[in-house]
């Protein structure tokens, strides 16, 4: 695979952190993709947004708490991390209610970094 | 056109596992090529041999042992299998249980990587 184009591989988070594990196995799929020198990006839509959410406590749920690992996709040179301002608006947050940095995007944007995609990958 | 394809959703409960099935079974028709199946999240239960499903019924993990067995490499993630109790003594024969890596070059070797079944 040495001279190919890498393959642009998009993450696309759209259920909220708990109540599915979907996130969660989403965040799996990422960190061990995320070794593997491709393009990857993800980017939190609709619910989606609630995962990255500062500040979650899971305790009462007896789930696990993994919001903090989306610190380390920075350590995989993950850093094309979008999130669809609407969805974030919808909810009552802002990109400072986010555990990590993010680009904040308008969703006929985000719709076109995914045409650009080679994979989309739903969580 | 190579396709690779992703199953997210377990068996019988939604209709993703026969969509994903019927999707092949059409495009092996057509001529095209099936370059791998992953079973990811519930997905890894498509496999499980155990399940005796009436008689008048399909049966899910036979079918896709059957396509297994046609030479289309079946792959089920072992971390996901790990957490639902899917392991060697409870699959049926032609598929194997391996890491996402499997799923990554699959995204990578096939022309269109289809997905079935994100709740």
């Amino acid at each position: 695979m040495a001279e190919k184009e890498k393959t642009k591989i998009m993450f696309v988070m759209r259920k909220a952190a708990h109540g599915s594990i979907y996130a969660y196995e989403g965040l799996e799929a990422i960190l061990i993709m995320g070794a593997f020198e491709q393009e990857i990006s993800v980017a939190f839509i609709d619910d989606g947004v609630f995962v990255l959410k500062k500040e979650q406590d899971t305790k009462s749920l007896g789930v696990k708490e993994f919001s903090k690992t989306f610190r380390t996709l920075e350590d995989y040179d993950i850093t094309n991390i979008y999130v669809d301002r609407e969805s974030l608006e919808q909810r009552g947050l802002s990109a400072d209610d986010l555990i990590i940095p993010v680009k904040v995007m308008e969703a006929g944007e985000i719709a076109k970094i995914m045409e650009g995609q080679h994979v989309l990958l739903p969580f | 056109m190579k396709f690779g394809i992703l199953i997210q959703d377990g068996p019988y409960n939604h209709e993703a596992s026969d969509s994903a099935y019927n999707f092949i079974t059409a495009a092996l028709e057509r001529g095209h090529t099936i370059q791998g199946v992953f079973f990811y999240n519930d997905g890894v239960y498509n496999v499980n041999k155990l399940m005796d499903p009436p008689q008048d019924d399909r049966n899910i993990s036979k079918r896709w042992s059957e396509l297994g067995a046609k030479g289309i490499d079946i792959v089920v993630c072992i971390a996901a299998a790990k957490r639902r109790g899917i392991n060697n003594d409870v699959i049926v024969p032609n598929v194997r249980i391996s890491g996402l890596g499997q799923l990554l070059e699959l995204a990578v070797e096939s022309d269109r990587l289809i997905t079935f079944g994100t709740g």
